[in-house]
């Protein structure tokens, strides 16, 4: 009962923030905004189980790429948009109706394939007595350890592109 | 107990969001925040079928999803950056040099 009732709410949260974000014309709100949409999520993560995805989702979303995002609207800055959305009715009536048709195209999926799939090796109850964080670990330096390699590459590849970006003159 | 839809409805929402603000805004540092949004909401599909399908291993690739949009929020605003340098504008529909 609980548990219900704290998702609608953070679920109604997540999508009325979701909806500001993208409507808002003021690009800070936009920012302050989708911030209160990632601790909504975080929630979301806590009722999932997934503790350890619901830290970083605030630390390295909210607390990270975020203050990026406003340090980079701030240092622009930006006044506000006359005109936020397009200026054609055309291209405006077209990005709703390409919306409604993906989430129409999403839902009919879901409605139609069973979702079912043979069960992992992870049960609620091992995970609870192991410890999300230090499963979500072990996995990280076993299975996955080549795809987490290749993840800090491609961190110091985004490391020198935003230094040779950023640079005065290209 | 929420049922595995009720996340993946959401998820869908907030993914469809994402694309409508893609589509429709102007300003290039919304149009980044609407793929963040959208980078969620695949997490979030990630993360309830991790739950539900008694396996860690979507939590896992969620932290590469992690790490996959913090490289591509700083080499893009770096991008928007430099852009604004020599434009001084970062309206989408102002960038227009390799337009046809």
């Amino acid at each position: 009962m609980l548990e219900t009732a704290l998702f609608v709410i953070f679920a109604v949260i997540a999508v009325a923030t979701a909806v500001l974000v993208v409507v808002q014309r003021n690009p800070v709100s936009s920012a302050i905004f989708l911030i209160l949409t990632f601790f909504a999520l975080a929630g979301i993560y806590l009722l999932l189980h997934a503790e350890f995805i619901a830290a970083i989702q605030i630390i390295v979303y909210a607390g990270a790429i975020m203050v990026l995002f406003l340090f980079v609207i701030m240092l622009l800055n930006l006044e506000k948009e006359k005109r936020p959305v397009a200026r054609n009715r055309l291209v405006k009536g077209v990005g709703v109706f390409l919306g409604a048709v993906l989430l129409a195209q999403i839902g009919m999926v879901l409605h139609r394939v069973l979702l079912e799939g043979t069960p992992g090796k992870f049960p609620p109850e091992k995970v609870t007595a192991l410890g999300n964080t230090q499963v979500v670990a072990q996995l990280l330096f076993t299975d996955f350890l080549l795809p987490f390699e290749i993840t800090s590459v491609l961190l110091l590849v985004a490391i020198i592109g935003a230094i040779v970006l950023a640079k005065r003159q290209i | 107990m929420v049922s595995l839809s009720s996340y993946l409805i959401l998820s869908a929402i907030l993914f469809s969001i994402g694309v409508v603000g893609f589509l429709l805004r102007r300003n290039t540092i919304v149009i980044f925040m609407s793929i963040e949004l959208m980078l969620n909401a695949a997490n979030l599909a990630f993360v309830a079928f991790s739950r539900f399908l008694n396996s860690m291993d979507g939590q896992v690739i969620v932290v590469f999803v992690m790490s996959v949009a913090a490289a591509e929020a700083a080499v893009g605003l770096a991008i928007i950056m430099a852009m604004y340098r020599t434009q001084k504008t970062v309206n989408a529909d102002e960038m227009n040099l390799m337009k046809w």
